[in-house]
């Protein structure tokens, strides 16, 4: 155990301790005692800097179950280690935030910080580990402990709802990226991605690499919230607002992004890959930036602008991964998307959180996030106003903060995949710029609303909960340290291209590098007169434009009927689910005895005659048949009357005499057959039953003793003559497919010899095979108590005396 | 009501219940050599006692044979299972029996088998078991 694995599960150990400072030091915000351990991890990270900029990861592995080849192998390259430091770093501000934003007086911390804890190691154990089970079981991790902190208001219906949801879909996803990982395990033999990735141009052509691609997939596209699967995270913003800042932000929606940006190497030449991942993503761009126009609630709009921003990021990868078909790096045009998807994640966590954060604010110090009860706060929150102001103009793509450069980086990728003369992209890639570019302006037109409806506009106090002011000073750092984070980046850009993202792209494009080579990533502010630039200038005038004309069009939304959206869709399903497996189960248990016998021989008519006719099994011998006597005969026509005459008797009592009647016969077939121990036992046994029997008879109730022969059925006839008939055909073949010799020889020789007895069937019974006798008679022990407990103990009856 | 007279029956039972005792015992004990055993021996003894039953009722059958049938159930259980586990003590495996010739100062020469035990076991059992379910049920309101 390594100090790396220590810090991955630093966070899990450390959650045990949690409760036991929340009691014992009530009067400390249990925050406090949290919130050193993202920092000291952040500071443990950050120290890894040197290493991964000269081209070294640090590997360490701890044996968990080496003969399954899984073992807890942390691997720190340059994705992992800016994925850490995103998780760690964001954690330690939203620990920090949460201090102020939760009441210790009200809320149940212990739970809170437990579960996100649990969570952050979690994260750092998905994005760190090189084994894909180990990762696998950190990604539920994720989802499980996002699932404890979605629901964490339990009260609430909605958040039970909203947790049930992102529960579903992403353990969907995940048991599919499960399936994907065992499908690459079967192609590689290995579960470790470095050596997958290794081995990534010799499965290519294998039939099970189109299945793992899908699969591993679904995991991405459901953890990251893209299209169709992003109809968790607007619900899912019933957690609390650091939980969402967290989660729905910065780390855990990051995992599907993590996921694809890992595994590129391994599937990024396919085609499929391509059309999918950039697909998805454009598609999903679209449609989060189009529907978060028509959100009210300004947590709504940024789980919808989340989708979007998601969308981007995995559009940019899927663009990415085509320049794995050129091999000239120093021409290669198509890297570009992989630095803007990388510097964009960045980006993102930053302004998003940073916009998470002033939301909550908002919603702490007026009590609504509803915008259109909010409007006018700019001269009570002067502060947020500033912190949301930047964080929208970032996200909306405007100079000089670094949400423009990574939107101009979009754009560049987007036009040069006009230029990609692989998977028809000659004539379909025009779409790629063109929904860019229209997505582009509808985050303008978002991003405008969510601050000027919220901050500019009229002051309408008396739809407030509280007199609005500015936040306590505790939740206004994090935020500041983020949105400064955002204008820094946006004039230094360059800051993070050699520590950080340059290896990030050395992980993504392995293949691309030769020994010691780098992807050397320069973005520069200023860039002349480009297509990309003309590009903004539009986005930016047809969305004042758009913004101003806002309520005019708005009603368009009302066109789209509710009844299609997906999460009415959603909602059916899960519904149609429940009554349908309702509805089958209800068809079919019955709870009557008679239709499970029906099924149960059924089944055994239907598989048996199968078998014999698939197996050709029906064989008649009749060579080694004896010869039948008078007797034989007499006696066959006997139980055969016998038996049959019972189905037509009226009386119940004639039904018993006629079946002690065949059981006294079966005894003389003993006799005939020189079984005298049979016959002596048969003989008792049939007449105790038959008492037996006669004892039921004269209880029955008087009610239903009134005598009606047996109705005639057409299935009961059916299947009774299905089962003679198939149990006689395997009698039958069974005898005519005699293959050894029987083993009583042995019996016969040695019953005198070795067990001192001339009574073979005795000596079996007590000294061959003993052990079968021992237990009959537990057997026999065992049904006379339940008798008597049955008759003895009878609580009802002893309750009415 | 006037207590029926069954003394036919009554008298006819005590001769014939020693016959079917003495009988019952010959077949089990025979039950090595001869068609029989535990089982119908078993069965047989059960058949007696029932036949005293019917000629008288429940409570003076108990008053003759004060047996707890259930606790001869489990004495006959551990009589097998003895048996069988006895073998054990000589390293031998389980169930595996004995049987020689043995010098008795009454009886003289006998042939004993552990066998025998075990189907003593599986007497007491049958008989324990039958008249627990016979019992049960007749004595139920």
């Amino acid at each position: 155990m390594s100090y790396l694995h220590l810090a991955i599960i630093s966070p899990l150990l450390f959650s045990v301790f949690i409760p036991i400072f929340y009691k014992k030091f009530i009067r400390i915000h249990t925050g406090w005692f949290v919130l050193p351990l993202p920092i000291l991890l952040f500071i443990y990270f950050l120290s890894t800097i040197p290493k991964i900029t000269n081209r070294q990861t640090v590997t360490e592995t701890f044996n968990w179950i080496p003969s399954l080849g899984v073992n807890f192998t942390a691997k720190v390259d340059g994705l992992g280690l800016l994925f850490a430091l995103l998780i760690t770093g964001i954690g330690a501000l939203v620990v920090f935030y949460s201090i102020y934003y939760l009441a210790k007086e009200k809320e149940r911390l212990n739970t809170f910080y437990v579960y996100l804890l649990l969570f952050m190691g979690a994260m750092l154990g998905v994005v760190l580990s090189d084994n894909l089970i180990v990762m696998y079981a950190f990604w539920e991790l994720t989802s499980f402990s996002s699932f404890l902190l979605i629901g964490y208001w339990h009260e609430r219906e909605k958040s039970r709802y909203g947790a049930q949801k992102s529960m579903l879909i992403t353990v969907f996803g995940g048991l599919a990226m499960l399936g994907g990982i065992i499908l690459l395990y079967i192609m590689t033999g290995t579960f470790s991605i470095t050596e997958i990735v290794a081995q990534s141009g010799d499965i290519f052509h294998h039939s099970l690499f189109l299945p793992a691609l899908i699969c591993v997939l679904l995991g991405a596209f459901t953890k990251s919230a893209q299209f169709p699967f992003y109809i968790w995270l607007p619900d899912a913003m019933e957690a609390p607002t650091p939980v969402s800042a967290y989660l729905h932000s910065a780390t855990m929606v990051k995992a599907g992004i993590y996921l694809v940006a890992r595994l590129t190497p391994v599937f990024g030449a396919s085609s499929v890959w391509f059309w999918l991942v950039a697909g998805v993503g454009i598609i999903t761009l679209i449609w989060g930036s189009v529907f978060a126009i028509r959100q009210t609630d300004l947590k709504g709009i940024l789980a919808f602008s989340t989708v979007s921003q998601l969308g981007l990021i995995m559009s940019l990868l899927g663009v990415g991964s085509a320049a794995l078909h050129y091999e000239a790096l120093s021409e290669n045009i198509f890297t570009v998307a992989i630095t803007a998807a990388i510097f964009h994640l960045i980006n993102h966590a930053t302004f998003k959180g940073s916009l998470f954060m002033a939301a909550g604010i908002v919603d702490h110090e007026t009590g609504t996030r509803d915008i259109r009860k909010l409007g006018g706060l700019m001269p009570f929150m002067p502060i947020t106003f500033t912190i949301s102001i930047i964080g929208a103009f970032s996200m909306a793509g405007l100079p000089p903060f670094n949400g423009f450069l990574s939107k101009e980086m979009f754009f560049t990728a987007m036009v040069r995949v006009t230029q990609m003369d692989i998977f028809n992209l000659e004539t379909l890639g025009i779409l790629f710029p063109v929904i860019a570019w229209v997505a582009s302006v509808f985050t303008f037109i978002y991003s405008m609303i969510l601050v000027f409806k919220t901050f500019t506009g009229k002051y309408q106090p008396e739809k407030l909960d509280k007199k609005p002011h500015e936040a306590p000073l505790g939740m206004l750092i994090p935020p500041v340290i983020l949105i400064s984070l955002v204008v820094i980046f946006g004039f230094f850009p360059n800051l993070l291209s050699e520590s950080l993202i340059s290896p990030a792209m050395a992980a993504i494009l392995p293949s691309l590098l030769n020994a010691g080579g780098e992807f050397v990533v320069h973005i520069s502010f200023w860039h002349g007169f480009t297509i990309e630039l003309f590009m903004t200038l539009g986005v930016i005038l047809l969305g004042i434009t758009l913004y101003k004309t806002l309520p005019k069009w708005k009603r368009m939304y009302d066109l789209v009927p509710e009844k299609l959206s997906l999460f009415r869709f959603y909602d059916r399903l899960l519904e149609w689910s429940q009554s349908g497996s309702y509805k089958v189960t209800n068809k079919y248990m019955t709870g009557s005895i008679h239709s499970y016998l029906v099924y149960i021989l059924a089944f055994f008519i239907f598989s048996l005659t199968v078998t014999l006719f698939w197996k050709d099994a029906f064989k008649l011998d009749t060579g080694n048949v004896s010869s039948i006597g008078i007797y034989e005969w007499v006696l066959a026509i006997f139980v055969v009357v016998g038996s049959i005459s019972i189905l037509f008797i009226k009386s119940r009592m004639t039904s018993i005499i006629l079946l002690g009647a065949v059981g006294y016969t079966v005894s003389l077939f003993y006799v005939l057959f020189r079984a005298p121990d049979l016959a002596l036992t048969q003989l008792v046994i049939e007449t105790i039953s038959v008492a037996l029997f006669l004892v039921c008879f004269y209880h029955l109730p008087k009610l239903q003793r009134y005598e009606t022969r047996m109705r005639f059925k057409l299935t009961n006839a059916l299947i009774s003559v299905g089962v003679g008939a198939v149990v006689t055909a395997i009698a039958l073949s069974a005898h005519g497919n005699k293959l050894f010799e029987a083993i009583s020889k042995y019996y016969v020789e040695n019953t005198y010899e070795k067990a001192a007895g001339q009574n073979m069937v005795n000596v079996i019974l007590v000294d061959f095979r003993g052990f079968d006798t021992l237990f009959e008679i537990t057997v026999l022990a065992i049904a006379s108590l339940g008798i008597y407990g049955m008759i003895k103990l009878r609580l009802n009856r002893r309750k009415e005396s | 009501m006037r207590k029926t007279n069954n003394i036919i029956l009554e008298t006819a039972v005590k001769v014939l219940l020693f016959f079917i005792a003495l009988y019952s015992v010959y077949i089990f004990t025979a039950g090595h050599y001869y068609p029989g055993g535990g089982f119908i021996g078993g069965l047989m003894t059960a058949g007696a006692i029932v036949l005293l039953l019917i000629t008288y009722d429940i409570k003076t059958v108990t008053k003759i044979l004060p047996v707890n049938y259930r606790i001869l159930t489990a004495i006959g259980l551990l009589f097998a299972i003895g048996t069988s586990a006895g073998s054990l003590i000589y390293d031998l495996p389980f169930l595996t029996h004995a049987f020689g010739d043995v010098h008795l100062p009454l009886l003289g020469e006998l042939s004993i088998h552990t066998a025998t035990l075990f189907d003593l076991g599986v007497y007491f059992v049958v008989v324990g078991v039958t008249m627990t379910i016979i019992q049960t049920i007749g004595e139920d309101e």
